[in-house]
């Protein structure tokens, strides 16, 4: 008995003392600008981008390959606040980048099969349902990825523009015409 | 002895402290002479779940539900919210959207009631006797009542009269400077209904606990200062009627704290941090009658004026009244308005569609014809500093416009954007007809949207990393569930073995004996 437990916390002692050595040797040292990047992402890794997951992207961008414009759920905003940590090559791509209305999916009743595939697959949760009830996006949570376009086998949701709430409503920018009156006068 | 009189209006703060601002033509003759007039019940009654500020309300009736006056059709929710009570008797023809009385029209969750035109109460809140009730069951009844600020800001009152648990309050001051032209609704208030204006100043006093109690009346509103200095007690106050000048934005409960008090409230700190309270006279009138008579917030005085209106007039309305039944029952247009406002022409908002009702807070339907309206010339801003002069916060408003326009949101920001109070001084005065607070507007309303996109991006990151660790919980369990499977399996194979085991132990000496009792 005595033994046995000398032997396997030997054993137990030794390997860890062998990780934690090789941890600290094999140490490989990430980038801080991809941690950097990470905290801008979402994180939600839907996989509009291509890439796998957020920490996929991030790295994809701290090594150059992919553009600050590649998430498109964040739209222009996260484009910009990253194009503060990544340094961009020619900034065509992002001043291209037209202001998006932010989307979110719709799902058309008629459609839905209640085959629960699309909340399976949602990665913040925003889709309710259940076996063989309709199901319903819960638009606050949604970020307007296409994960639950993509698996829906009746093609019964569509991305669409978040419906504006009172909340939310502004005043459109007033674009004074300067001298309008001026020039007519003038004429 | 009438030296004194003098000398204390020589000593009064507001001779000492003043602030910037503008002093538009007050146009207030137009409805100042017209009694309150009581409007029959409307064919039709809408009522926004949102007619305050804070959550909206949860509607408590369904559709083809009978509701009696008084009745409560739509439930507070949450520590700031209001109730909604039914104005008249009728049937609830529909509980979901429509238009909100507001310059968007978008469309907002509504309870529409069709009067039967009985209007017949159904049972009231229990009345209460102030002088014996605690300031807790006061305002309780306030809250009970959905009374929210009607000079308006709609902040519910209830929440206002419940600061006395967090804050020293000393001075309770009731604003009846209604300092935006044309409205004339508070001053007719006063006029009439000066001794209940008074009961529901005391009870308000009385449930905040406070030792002064200030009445402050633009000097503009001779009448009204009169009738308010002679019913000037009630419960155990004696207040003090106080004239402030007439400029404009005198209403404003950070300025007229400063001209009554000569302190200044800090930048987005509340005027309790000075332990004053700022109430408007018309809450003080909805009070009373909650409070005497268990009567809720179901109608309101709405200015009815602007020369495009043939009959400027100051009406008494059921809350959720069309404005289109308000403009014809003062006769309709004179002719047809360049602009109608919900509000005071200075901070007033315009609305386009006429059916959407008056709610808690709309204190004026300004018809304004052409001639009111400002001018649409624009000219590049000259830096002539107008409106520095008139900004009553201090602000640089062309600087900020500049970098709005510059699409630096932050840079504004950075010199003042959120203390704007958007009173308008600045594009009232600009020579240049530069729409410098429709500008505010638009960068203080995007800036609040940005905000909530990023609150929004951090919750559904919240919600990410929650199913994450759903997932990584569930794939655990199932791991350990194989793994516990798996050693029961071998734990019942092992026991399997050491039965056959044994069993063929015990069979092979049987074996031998019978092979040995053979062999003999």
């Amino acid at each position: 008995m005595i033994e046995a437990v000398a032997a396997m916390s030997a054993l137990g002692t030794g390997l860890g003392l062998m990780l934690g050595f090789a941890a600290r040797k094999f140490h490989v040292e990430a980038p801080p600008v991809v941690d950097a990047i990470d905290a801008i992402l979402p994180g939600t890794n839907c996989g509009a981008c291509g890439y796998p997951g957020c920490h996929g992207l991030a790295e994809a961008m701290a090594a150059g390959e992919a553009p600050v414009t590649a998430c498109t759920p964040g739209g222009r905003d996260l484009a910009l606040e990253l194009a503060q940590v990544v340094t961009i090559e020619g900034d065509g791509a992002l001043s291209g980048m037209a202001e998006v209305e932010p989307m979110v999916a719709f799902i058309f009743e008629d459609h839905c099969t209640g085959c629960t595939k699309c909340f399976k697959r949602c990665p913040t949760d925003a889709i309710i349902g259940a076996n063989r009830q309709i199901h319903t996006v819960i638009t606050d949570a949604c970020t307007g990825c296409d994960a639950c376009i993509e698996v829906c086998p009746t093609e019964a949701i569509v991305k669409r523009v978040k419906p504006k709430s009172l909340r939310q409503w502004y005043w459109d920018k007033p674009e004074p015409r300067l001298g309008a009156a001026s020039t007519e006068r003038a004429a | 002895m009438s030296l004194l009189p003098s000398l204390s209006t020589l000593l009064h703060p507001s001779q000492f402290f003043s602030f910037k601002g503008v002093h538009p033509d007050p146009r207030k003759y137009l409805s100042s002479e017209s009694e309150i007039e009581v409007m029959p019940v409307p064919t039709l009654i809408r009522l926004p779940l949102q007619q305050h500020i804070g959550a909206e309300a949860e509607p408590i009736v369904a559709r083809d539900d009978y509701v009696l006056k008084g009745q409560l059709v739509a439930k507070a929710r949450g520590p700031v919210s209001a109730n909604i009570h039914a104005p008249t008797s009728g049937r609830v023809i529909a509980v979901g959207h429509f238009i909100a009385p507001h310059p968007s029209g978008l469309p907002v969750p509504t309870i529409t009631i069709r009067p039967d035109g009985e209007d017949k109460w159904g049972p009231r809140l229990p009345r209460m006797r102030p002088e014996d009730a605690t300031p807790e069951e006061i305002s309780a009844q306030v809250a009970e009542a959905g009374i929210v600020g009607m000079g308006g800001a709609t902040f519910p009152s209830a929440v206002k009269l419940n600061l006395r648990a967090k804050y020293d309050l000393h001075t309770l001051i009731i604003n009846g400077a209604e300092c935006e032209p044309y409205l004339t609704c508070d001053d007719r208030l006063m006029r009439e209904r000066a001794e209940e204006i008074a009961d529901g100043i005391g009870i308000m006093g009385r449930a905040l606990g406070v030792k002064n109690i200030i009445v402050a009346i633009e000097s503009n509103k001779p009448q009204a200062i009169d009738v308010m200095s002679r019913y000037n007690r009630a419960l155990d106050y004696v207040f003090q009627v106080k004239v402030v000048p007439t400029q404009y934005p005198m209403g404003s409960e950070k300025h007229l704290v400063r001209i009554l008090t000569g302190k200044e409230t800090p930048a987005r700190a509340l005027t309790a941090d000075l332990g004053v309270v700022v109430h408007n006279v018309a809450t003080a009138h909805a009070v009373h009658n909650a409070v005497r008579y268990g009567e809720p917030l179901i109608s309101r005085i709405v200015t009815v004026s602007g020369r495009a209106a043939k009959r400027p007039a100051n009406v008494k309305v059921l809350i959720g009244t069309p404005v289109s039944e308000v403009i014809n029952h003062c006769g309709g247009f004179a002719e047809e308005p360049d602009r109608l406002l919900l509000g005071g022409p200075m901070m007033g908002q315009p609305i386009h569609n006429r059916r959407v009702p008056i709610v808690k807070g709309a204190n004026g339907i300004l018809a304004l014809s052409k001639a009111e309206t400002p001018g649409s010339d624009v000219m590049p801003c000259i830096r002539c500093g107008r409106c520095v002069q008139s900004c009553p916060v201090g602000l640089t408003p062309f600087e900020m416009n500049a970098r709005i326009q510059a699409d630096d949101l932050d840079g504004a920001a950075k010199i003042g954007l959120m203390d704007c109070l958007t009173c308008g001084c600045c594009a009232y005065t600009c020579p240049g007809n530069i729409p410098l607070v429709q500008t505010f507007h638009f960068a203080k309303g995007k800036l609040a949207e940005k905000q909530s996109r990023k609150h929004q991006a951090e919750e559904t990151k919240r919600l990410a990393e929650a199913r994450k660790a759903r997932e990584e919980a569930i794939a655990e369990a199932k791991r350990q569930m194989m793994l516990k499977r798996k050693a029961e399996m071998e734990a019942k194979k092992k026991a399997a073995a050491e039965k056959a085991a044994a069993e063929a132990a015990a069979a092979e000496p049987m074996a031998q004996q019978t092979q040995g009792e053979a062999n003999s």
